[in-house]
């Protein structure tokens, strides 16, 4: 392991480390409605569309409205974003003349950036003017996120006894408060080390060999900057962050590792500011990065060690080189590859669908659990799902009512809980049997063997964990997978949110139990312990099959030399 | 139903003004204040002409140029192998136990060897026979560079001496001593190879 491999990784966690508790703080102050550093430029403005629109930022919402709002403000946007692209040939800034997009790409376009999922069945440069970039996928870019975020603080609050608060006004603060002064500022850094930003035409170059190239540009920067600070994950380029006009160098692969996790990891911080159980926060932190860390192990090694067919041809060297870019080494490539998955972005900087199984199957986990810190807001909610189920084994375990900050955990919470956590392995293997089953959806397949069956499996999962990466050999363009994935990535992620937000109202309404030296601890090494236990366990129980029959099995035959 | 009508649209609204017009177009405007260069592209001239842009990798099979990475973009309509668009971005998709990615392989390495006489299997760096992730990366390993020297200098005269400085200008990383690998950036070594043949 040399040095330029161990720096990478100490820049990228040193810098989760400094800026969790800042960070952490922060955010609880803004969701506390109280005054932070932006609020004298933003709140004149703010309040100003308030009083114009007739939201009353005092007014606490229920969950049920709190929800209602959220929904239907979230289907609103799908459905302006669908139109836009219909009409993409008719609208400005479309320099290279793109036509509209056809009913259903659009349609999987818009749910897959309206569900912070970032799917792409395009290519961005082939196929979206800068318009459609800017003006609408770029603006999902953020927003999207932020619902993510007030579905977090929403929760938060509720589990800390307060008021769910007012949906609208902090879906405006996840943006103006948090979102969009980081996107500035690491913009500007982007564009320092090569990253375009214009509205000129594409670059048309006359080589020196007298041929002729067209290099896409376009206002990238400021796209790549919210692409990863909202995990959102979908490419400017189609070859995302493996693109040299996306992440032209080893630093703007670091910028981009920090800006997937940064606010992801603070979340969790938050978390213990707002119920005040900060021990509680260290210890989900904690269990979230031993995930992390192997994820990291599970990418780096294969990589470094090399495909064993392609080592017997005798080259110099063995680090596997297929789909990577070289100026990033395989410590830039492992740290982005087990953020991008652990944050679940889906942005991509070495092509997956040509990973060794053993990697691979690190970024499939990252989906699987889906609680790696995970997507903006909804990794930590995933996560106090898994604690709400764990929290009731331990009650199993010792005989008692389970108790969660002073709440008892009974039937209806679990359920609940039980719920939102089954729906996710329902829809991945469900809608890979169901693809695998359909001549149409084997007609997607790339890759003959055991990688075409990871092929489906990844593009299912990528769509239910919300992540948006791709085995991208699969068909994604087909109208079947268009829709499958679409509709997928929908329920993925409303479903479950509706299910905590019931949960989120059941503890609001129940009273709160004093803590005794007999009341659980639901923090600490011990309790830590249980819940990685149960997340490794509930989670082998459900995907060791799938894994089985597809990267487990393409490993032993590659170290076999067996080939398809 | 109704009472969320409104606070949609305003706040929509006043969100889309601020995140989908004015952050994109004040980013560029102050992009191509600060960093005009690296904001358009980084682009490469000779004299008027537009060679390059230096981040981008072109493709190169003449025994006079150092060639880059294999790059397995293709046309965007008609889907035919078109190396290095750039407007095309992709990887080849081909996975660890396809037979094609073998196959493509051991083709890469017979091509170097049938170009470069007396080249053994063993100095090939992976690098030049694996395809990269976007099918652009402009940059090799220092050994990819060094071994195609004997084949260039001969094909454009220039003495490998001449080559091995050449190289070493167009040799960078890890940066800042600290992050990413050493790599040569192909498509500035050329544009110099190319300047030094026709002045």
């Amino acid at each position: 392991m040399s040095l330029q491999t161990v720096a990478v990784w100490v820049v990228v966690i040193g810098v989760f480390l400094v800026t969790v508790k800042p960070l952490g703080t922060y955010i609880a102050k803004v969701f506390s409605y109280e005054p932070t550093f932006l609020d004298r430029p933003m709140r004149p403005i703010e309040n100003g569309i308030y009083r114009l629109f007739g939201i009353d930022p005092s007014k606490s919402m229920t969950a049920k409205q709190y929800a209602t709002a959220l929904i239907l403000t979230n289907f609103a946007w799908i459905i302006i974003s669908y139109v836009l692209l219909r009409l993409q040939g008719h609208l400005p800034w479309n320099p290279e003349h793109m036509t509209a997009v056809n009913p259903q790409l659009a349609f999987n376009t818009a749910t897959s950036f309206g569900t912070n999922t970032n799917w792409q069945a395009y290519g961005g440069e082939s196929a979206l003017s800068y318009f459609s970039q800017f003006g609408n996928l770029s603006f999902l870019q953020f927003v999207t996120p932020a619902i993510g975020g007030t579905m977090l603080i929403a929760f938060i609050r509720a589990l800390s006894g307060k008021k769910m608060g007012n949906f609208f006004v902090d879906l405006v603060l996840m943006c103006t408060r948090l979102l969009l002064p980081l996107a500035i500022v690491f913009t500007v850094l982007l564009v320092w080390q090569g990253v375009p930003e214009t509205l000129a035409p594409y670059l048309h170059v006359h080589t020196i060999t007298g041929q002729s190239q067209v290099v896409a540009r376009g206002p990238i920067a400021s796209w790549e900057s919210i692409e990863h600070l909202g995990t959102n994950g979908g490419g400017f380029t189609n070859a995302n962050s493996g693109n040299p006009l996306e992440n032209p160098t080893p630093l703007t692969n670091i910028f981009e590792s920090i800006m997937m996790g940064l606010v992801e990891v603070a979340f969790f911080y938050s978390l213990g500011v707002m119920t005040g159980k900060k021990k509680l926060a260290w210890t989900l932190i904690g269990v979230a990065g031993i995930f992390y860390f192997a994820m990291g192990a599970m990418i780096y090694f294969p990589m470094h060690a090399g495909s064993p067919v392609v080592n017997a041809l005798g080259l110099h060297g063995h680090v596997y080189r297929v789909g990577t870019e070289l100026r990033m080494g395989t410590g830039g490539d492992t740290i982005f590859g087990m953020s991008t998955m652990g944050f679940t972005t889906g942005s991509v900087v070495t092509a997956h669908d040509s990973a060794l199984p053993i990697t691979g199957l690190s970024f499939m986990i990252g989906m699987f659990l889906n609680l790696v810190f995970g997507g903006f807001g909804v990794g930590l909610l995933n996560m106090l799902m898994l604690v709400i189920i764990a929290v009731f084994l331990m009650g199993l375990m010792v005989g008692r009512t389970p108790e969660f900050l002073g709440k008892k955990i009974e039937a209806r919470e679990v359920s609940l809980a039980s719920i939102a956590f089954l729906l996710h392995p329902f829809l991945i293997l469900v809608g890979t049997a169901l693809s695998v089953a359909l001549p149409v959806g084997l007609k997607g397949v790339y890759n003959p063997g055991p990688h075409g069956f990871s092929e489906i499996l990844y593009g299912v999962l990528s769509g239910a964990a919300n992540n948006g990466s791709a085995f991208a050999g699969l068909g994604a363009a087909l109208p079947y997978y268009e829709v499958l994935i679409g509709i997928i990535m929908v329920i993925a992620r409303f479903a479950s949110v509706i299910a905590m937000f019931y949960l989120a109202e059941s503890l609001l309404k129940k009273k709160a139990v004093p803590e005794t030296s007999g009341t659980m601890r639901t923090e600490g090494l011990l309790f830590g312990g249980v819940l990685t236990g149960a997340v490794v366990v509930l989670n082998a129980l459900t995907f060791f099959p799938v894994v089985a029959l597809g990267p487990l099995a393409e490993h032993y035959l590659l170290m076999a030399h067996h080939l398809f | 139903m109704k009472q969320y009508l409104k606070p949609l649209i305003g706040v929509t609204l006043f969100l889309w003004v601020l995140l989908g017009l004015a952050y994109p177009l004040a980013m560029t405007g102050i992009s191509q204040l600060l960093f005009p260069y690296q904001a358009n592209g980084s682009v490469v001239k000779i004299g008027n002409r537009v060679v390059a842009s230096a981040i981008v990798g072109q493709y190169f099979n003449q025994k006079g140029y150092f060639w880059g990475r294999p790059s397995d973009t293709v046309n965007a309509t008609t889907g035919k192998p078109q190396p290095y668009n750039a407007a095309n971005s992709t990887p080849s998709n081909l996975g660890p136990t396809n037979k094609v990615l073998i196959e493509n392989i051991k083709a890469r390495i017979a091509a170097l060897e049938k170009a470069n006489p007396g080249l053994k299997v063993s100095q090939i760096p992976p690098d030049l026979v694996e395809g990269s992730g976007s099918g652009l990366d402009p940059y090799i390993s220092p050994q990819a560079a060094l071994i195609q020297i004997p084949r260039v200098a001969r094909a454009t005269g220039l003495s490998t001496q001449y080559l091995h400085t050449l190289i070493n200008q167009a040799t960078l990383g890890p940066q800042w001593g600290l992050f990413g690998n050493r790599v040569v950036n192909v498509t500035e070594l050329n544009v110099e190879i190319y300047k030094a043949r026709h002045g």
